[in-house]
């Protein structure tokens, strides 16, 4: 039997227009509350000088992962914008998203300098062998894949950044190691527990 | 300790320059070893963090911590053989350092005196170059703006100093000569080098114009040229010299708060220009009463968030202010209403580099460079099918030829040149007959291309030009902001003809749609991004139209590209039936038995070629589908089959 | 009496002059536009400088003062820029003494017809059976460019049209991108619902995550409708359900028509603005088969009768002051959004046709012996948002809602042209009695500033038993965004202030909190109050002349000669009225006139769906029951995508 649960009144009231019944375990809880918690300290340093919403949207998606909709919201409410500003500016730039990604992201340079040493077949071959299109995550929540814009490694195209780290002159054999690898540092976490 | 006077900032060259001078080659007697480890993200990427910790393990291993010290350096531009290493005394030149390499210089170099040679780089005639003046590359570059890259430390403040950093900012305070500072700058010639090429003098002096207070000073580092990375070099390697440049413009304009716009794409970026901002404000460089004066300068930083239009002026300044950045119709001008409605001053980041060195050694010498229009220099960044990837700068007027088949080393593996591209996606191919041509803003826009950001990729006999105005109308049909028309559904229509004609679905006259619509969106859109995003299209019909013609008429993609139009055949007399494509063949589309010609079925064959690879005979080969279409075989080059086979088709 | 004209609200002064000021010394320019010397104000942009000398230059995202974008290029003109001809958006691109214009070269004319071609070619072209066929501005620009083939095929928009609330539909499919519903939301009501969403090719102008109306801080006043050039902001209709009560032999159907409509209602049917209708309006009523023709001024004069009393009480202490008007729901539902802590002050009456309705199932029904489950209750308004108000829970009671149906003018219009009347041979009718005796303070309501002075004659005879001189209140009447003003009542001054235009509400409410005193407040959700609603007639050309004061004001000046020429100007004068307390209400504010005339509010808080700000009960409104049922006749949209 679904459980109606009183989220907690200071974040979150849910509307009877909206999706109603959540089972919400209190670690879980707490650890929503401390989130929001250190988004206000964000929103608090940098509501001091002007036109920092950028700035806040990103730590934002740094603390929770993604913007949602209750993030963007709250963020409207805070910075006393209109959250279909928020919403806005959300929505224009390529780096925010609002759905959660998988735990590995892989970034492939698409711009010029890699296309023309061949980034486009890698892209082919990543969508092959995750078994996903662009943007998408994978079912387990894995990888997401993604195409980026051109990071200025050009020297050294084609190039795949994997959170974070830059792997310059990729190459469908290098890719297929890596994803073995976190594939299998993946198992190895799992049967530590 | 704070730096209030020309003083103060010539005792702190003091203590520095020893250093830089050994680096610069000069015997000085230093007592110590420099090991400069290029910090740049490409390098990085190839794990120079990981080779400068291997590099500091060994020393200090084998003792040397005391008279060898490990640098960060900046980006040299040599990107194809990156990670670089260079040792003083005596600039020693490494490249391609591995971290397992590390203990090799520590041995053989540091303790024994001798120079690594496979290290070192080799001249096209095979001979050694052992310090970086030998090695071609360089020697044929004109570095101004890059003169610190690969000298300083960039997260050392004291070492820009050194090179007689801050000096102009000094001088300009204490001669209170804005109006002069400007006039210089005018005379100089020095042109924006975002792409527009506006004349900056011109620029600053319509924003010290203005009578409105206060004003700001816009630093644009969002380079989002694919292709393009001459912003974030002297970002990493030289971040002092655009801080300083802002605080020059500022004083000169009558500003007091500035920012620089990154781009998000570049963490190292950020973070050295998050150092040195720090570091200039300790040594009171950046913030109240610059140089005992009542001159109050500070920068702030501000992200971008991945879209490629905030790198117009009017949607920097948008984003800057937190909005969306969509651009804005001019007049007026961001120098007249910019940030929050006041007069801002934005300029590029290379642009910026320029000016401390123009305001060092005068607006004379660098006038003397470069073109009639076009003075100074140029940060090119070369990449694509050329053999020396990287960064170099070269004074206007330098020819095509020069830049992509002398320091550029041609095109690798053989292959013939076809075209380059030039300023990005708002560029134009630029094919072989224009290779003499020097370059500058003018002529390149004459021959439908712009001199952009820098950016130059090289093109060879394996890229499709169709595909590659294709490529680009996707970029800028994503990065639209979706305000005006043109723009928002010109480009969409534009790059739909594109595909179609990619795919084998193109007419004649869309040719002349492609050229209509190529120019009414160039005339009518509101902003720089719009403008230009059918100059590749503009350009490559105009040197390549026999392509489109092949992609139109013929169904057929003459750089075997465009994969609609490719099929892949059995030439039946060289097949032996061996059966090795088929079983390569990921999409199960060969087959055949022994004795009989293997068949392609072009309706499941994905066009990856790897049977064409394997193929021991070499039997497999590209042919343009219309042929297929005519002599209705599948998958078999006509006139070869014998009927009995073909009865079996 | 005393007046101070507050500075210009922001409805004026952020958007530069809704009004321009004929005393203001403006410098003279000359220019030449395709040969022809012109002179024009400094500063002004070319378009401007060139429709004021008659040539017409077309233009799309365009509206004055609101949206000034450049961002259609459909205005694109030569102009010269040191010797060479270079395009620029004649919207923004300011006319400068000296300049040289071409605005109808060949190369002008081509780009021009490629931009439209350009919209048209990621536009559903469903004219023929588009409710904007032969009053859209698309359409119009189309016609005269006489474009007569696209050469541009590609993909088109196919979202999904949302048509989940009462009163306003979306079709991102026909939107343009002009951004004009955003502007008018953003900088003159200053409740900002839209904004632009995606970017490139996949933009739209929507609510925050592209939710319905219904789902978010929305007051569903219409000016969105009435700004939106295309089909894509259209009003919900209810024609059918209207004609289906019509034609049900066993209903009754009445209908009320609200003060503005016998001022706008001929607009439609080519009759200059300002024109008083008011007898063919009811004699087309009543062919359409209606069995009462009843106004709503009459309840107006009721809502006086009530409110008055109600100001009365408030000013002697109890209850809360200032007392805030409550007969436009756009405000209404503005308040419960952003300033629910002055709930309290809002006057309980319910609006005018709300109370109409309640009194004709009740007080009418009995009086005529018709069962009240079988009377239907129409009302014609100036407003989407009533459609919203008639679907309130508390509008009504457990067995009926005070109004069943609520047309907008448009929707009458269509109404009159489905049945074939001919307007224009309509004789002069008058309304049924006795819901259809109004005075002149009924009629005023229409216009900013009347309700006001319509509840301050009928209070300055409740304290002092003398009737109030009639001037011409031109402090209380004219249309300056808001306007405090001191009135004079027996024995005491009260402080009135008015505002037209949320925007305006917004400084006004800004001042109440930081404690300013006032006594009375009038608000209007519109700007010109109802006269400029959201559902009167859009004649979709590029002057948009429904979209400005003056226009409005024309309007709003014919309400006041239809004042000056009756004879009861009081509402306390109306027999009607006496008569219905007489015999059914008893006295203003009595258990009667409480339950059946007043009504509650409901706080909402501007994130309905999220409570951060601890507001309770923060949901839009949007309760499905009390909806209209949709009426799919009405509105044949598919989603589908197609390739034309």
């Amino acid at each position: 039997m679904e459980q109606e649960v009183q989220v907690n009144e200071s974040l979150r009231e849910t509307a009877h227009t909206r999706a109603a019944a959540e089972k919400v375990k209190p670690v879980e809880e707490n650890e929503k509350i401390n989130k929001y918690k250190e988004l206000d300290q964000v929103i608090r340093l940098y509501s001091k000088e002007p036109g920092q919403l950028i700035n806040i949207l990103q730590k934002a998606q740094d603390i929770f992962g993604c913007l949602s909709e209750e993030v963007q919201s709250y963020i409207a409410e805070k910075t006393e914008n209109p959250v279909s500003e928020i919403n806005g500016v959300v929505t224009f730039y390529s780096l925010f998203y609002t759905e959660p990604k998988g735990k590995h992201t892989f970034d492939l340079c698409l711009g010029t300098a890699c296309y023309v040493k061949g980034a486009q077949e890698l892209m082919d071959s990543l969508k092959d062998l995750l078994k996903v299109d662009e943007g998408e995550t994978t079912k387990d929540r894995l990888f997401t894949l993604k195409s980026t814009r051109c990071i200025g490694a050009c020297g050294l195209a084609p190039v795949l950044v994997v959170d974070g780290d830059v792997h310059g002159k990729a190459s469908a054999g290098e890719i297929t190691k890596i994803i073995q690898a976190y594939r299998k540092g993946e198992k190895i976490e799992g049967t530590k527990h | 300790m704070k730096v209030q006077s020309i003083e103060d900032l010539k005792a702190v060259k003091e203590e520095y320059l020893p250093l830089i001078k050994q680096r610069l080659g000069h015997r000085n007697g230093l007592g110590s070893t420099q090991v400069m480890v290029c910090s740049g993200t490409a390098c990085t990427s190839a794990a120079s963090q990981d080779l400068r910790n291997g590099l500091q393990l060994e020393i200090e291993r084998h003792g040397l911590k005391e008279n060898v010290k490990v640098f960060k350096t900046g980006c040299f531009g040599f990107c194809q053989n990156g990670p670089i290493v260079m040792v003083h005394p005596g600039e020693v030149f490494y490249c391609n350092v591995k971290p397992e390499d590390a203990k090799e210089i520590v041995e053989t170099h540091l303790m024994g005196g001798q120079v690594v040679e496979r290290l070192l780089y080799r001249n096209v005639d095979n001979q050694v170059a052992q310090r970086m003046e030998d090695i071609h590359f360089f020697q044929a570059q004109t570095r101004i703006v890059l003169h610190n890259c690969g000298v300083i430390n960039p997260e050392e403040i004291g070492e820009y100093i050194a090179r007689d950093g801050y000096m102009a900012l000094a001088e300009v305070i204490q001669k209170n000569n804005p109006r002069e500072v400007i006039e210089a700058i005018k005379r100089s010639g020095l042109r924006g080098r975002g792409g527009a090429g506006f004349p900056t003098g011109r620029k600053w002096e319509m924003a010290a114009a203005q009578d409105v207070r206060p004003k700001y000073v816009l630093c644009n580092a969002d380079e989002g040229d694919p292709g393009a990375f001459m912003d974030r070099s002297i970002l990493e390697g030289d971040p002092h010299s655009v801080i300083e440049a802002m605080a020059v413009a500022g004083y000169c304009i009558g500003a007091s708060q500035g920012y620089i716009y990154v781009r998000a794409e570049y963490p190292i970026a950020v973070k050295r220009l998050e150092i040195a901002i720090e570091q200039a404000r300790e040594k009171g460089l950046l913030g109240k009463n610059l140089f005992g004066s009542s001159f109050d300068f500070d920068l702030g930083l501000r992200f971008g968030a991945g879209a490629f239009v905030c790198g117009e002026e009017t949607a920097l300044i948008h984003s800057v202010m937190g909005q969306r950045g969509e651009p804005r119709p001019r007049p007026p001008y961001p120098a007249q209403e910019g940030l929050w409605g006041k007069p801002t001053l934005i300029n590029n980041v290379e642009t910026y580099a320029n000016i401390p060195a123009i305001l060092r050694n005068g607006w004379e010498w660098y006038q003397g460079q470069g073109t009639a229009g076009s003075k100074g220099s140029k940060v090119f960044s070369l990449a694509g099918k050329i053999n020396n990837t990287g960064l170099i700068e070269v004074p206007m007027g330098t020819t095509l030829r020069t830049i992509i088949f002398d320091i550029g080393g041609g095109i690798p593996g053989g292959k013939k040149f076809k075209a380059v591209q030039t300023g990005g996606p708002s560029g134009g191919c630029i094919p072989e007959k224009y290779l003499d041509m020097p370059i500058d803003y003018e002529s390149l826009k004459e021959i439908g291309s712009m001199m952009g950001s820098g950016g130059m990729i090289v093109m060879n006999e394996d890229n499709c030009m169709v595909d590659i105005a294709r490529f680009y109308l996707e970029f800028t049909q994503d990065e639209s902001c979706g305000r005006c028309t043109p723009c928002r559904v010109g480009t969409k229509r534009l790059l739909e003809t594109l595909k179609r004609i990619t795919e084998g679905n193109g007419e004649i006259e869309d040719l002349e749609l492609l050229e209509e619509l190529s120019f009414d969106i160039r005339d009518a859109s509101l902003c720089g991004l719009g403008q230009t995003a059918p100059n590749p299209v503009i350009s490559t019909m105009r040197y390549f139209k026999d392509e489109y013609l092949a992609h139109i008429k013929d169904k057929n993609c003459p750089a075997g590209v465009c994969k609609e139009l490719l099929n892949f055949v059995v030439d039946e007399e060289k097949c032996a039936a061996c059966g090795i494509c088929a079983k390569d063949c990921a999409a199960g589309a060969i087959t055949g038995k022994p004795g009989e010609a293997y068949r392609i079925d072009p309706d499941k064959c994905s066009r990856c070629a790897a049977c064409a690879a394997k193929c021991p005979k070499k039997a497999i080969t590209r042919g343009p589908r219309k042929e297929e279409i005519i002599n209705g075989n599948q998958g078999i080059r006509p006139g070869t089959v014998s009927p009995e086979n073909r009865a079996a088709l | 009496m005393e007046t101070r004209e507050f500075a210009p609200g922001p409805l004026v002064q952020k958007t530069g002059q809704l009004y321009d000021n004929p005393e203001k010394k403006v410098e003279k320019i000359k220019l030449t536009i395709d040969g022809r010397e012109i002179e024009a104000d400094k500063g002004m942009s070319v378009l401007e400088a060139a429709r004021l000398a008659g040539i017409e230059i077309p233009s799309l995202c365009y509206l004055r003062h609101i949206n000034e974008i450049g961002s259609c290029r459909v205005c694109l003109v030569e102009v010269e820029i040191n010797g060479a001809r270079v395009l620029q958006a004649s919207c923004v691109y300011p006319a400068t003494d000296g300049l040289v214009v071409h605005a109808s070269s060949p190369r002008v004319r081509r780009v021009r017809r490629t931009m439209v071609e350009l919209l048209l070619s990621d536009h559903h072209r469903e004219c023929t059976t588009c409710i904007r066929n032969l009053n859209c501005e698309l359409q119009n620009i189309a016609d005269n460019l006489g474009i007569r083939n696209i050469k541009f095929t590609g993909e088109m928009k196919a979202l999904q049209v949302q048509n989940e609330n009462s009163f306003i539909v979306r079709d991102y499919n026909k939107c343009i991108k002009c951004r004009r519903c955003e502007a008018i939301c953003s900088k003159v009501q200053e409740v900002n619902v839209y904004s632009a969403l995606n970017r490139g090719y996949d933009t739209v102008i929507a609510p925050a995550f592209m939710q319905d109306l219904s789902q978010v801080a929305c007051i569903t006043c219409g000016q969105c409708v009435i700004a939106c050039p295309t089909a894509s902001l259209t009003e919900k209709e209810c024609i059918e359900s209207v004609w289906e009560a019509l034609e049900d032999p066993d209903k009754y159907v009445v209908v009320q028509s609200a003060p503005s409509i016998q001022v706008t209602l001929g607009e439609v049917f080519g009759y200059p603005v300002g024109t008083v209708v008011t007898g063919k309006l009811v004699a087309a009523l009543r062919r359409l088969g209606f069995d009462k023709v009843f106004a709503t001024d009459f309840t107006a004069d009721l809502t006086i009768m009530e409110e008055a009393n109600e100001l009365l009480e408030r000013l002697e202490g109890r209850g809360k002051l200032p007392l805030l008007s409550s007969c436009s729901p756009g405000w209404v539902k503005f308040a419960e959004h952003f300033y629910p802590e002055f709930l309290e002050n809002l006057s309980t009456c319910k609006s005018p046709h709300e109370m109409f309705g309640a009194l004709t199932k009740t007080y009418f029904a009995e009086k005529e012996g018709i069962d009240p489950k079988k009377i239907v209750v129409v009302a014609i308004m100036p407003c989407t948002a009533k459609k919203f108000e008639a679907s309130r829970p508390e509008m009504g009671t457990g067995e009926f809602k005070d109004v069943d149906w609520v047309l907008t003018t448009r929707e009458l219009a269509r109404m009159i042209r489905q049945s074939g009347i001919n307007f224009h041979d309509l004789p002069h009718e008058d309304y049924d009695t006795p819901m259809g005796i109004a005075s002149g303070a009924g009629a005023i309501f229409g216009s900013t500033g009347g309700v006001i002075e319509a509840a301050v004659r009928t209070a300055y005879y409740l304290t002092s038993g003398q009737e109030m001189d009639l001037v011409d209140y031109e402090e209380l009447r004219g249309f300056s965004g808001l306007k405090e003003v001191w009135v004079e009542l027996k024995g005491r001054r009260i402080k009135v202030a008015i505002a037209h235009g949320t925007g305006n509400a917004r400084v006004l409410m800004d001042r109440l909190k930081a404690g300013e005193q006032f006594d009375y407040v009038e608000i209007m959700a519109c700007p010109g109050g109802c006269v400029g609603g959201g559902g009167q007639p859009i004649f979709g050309t590029r002057e948009h002349k429904e979209i400005s004061l003056d226009y409005r004001h024309n309007r709003a000046d014919a309400l006041d000669r239809i004042d000056y020429s009756k004879e009861l100007r009081r509402a306390h004068e109306n027999p009607a009225v006496k008569k219905i307390y007489e015999e059914f209400l008893g006295r203003p504010l009595s258990n009667i006139s409480r339950k059946l005339l007043h009504t509650y509010y409901t706080p909402r808080g501007k994130l309905p769906g999220f409570n951060f700000g601890g507001i309770k009960g923060s949901h839009a409104g949007h309760v499905k029951e009390n909806m209209p049922p949709h009426d799919t006749q009405e509105m044949p949209r598919e989603e589908i995508a197609r390739k034309v």
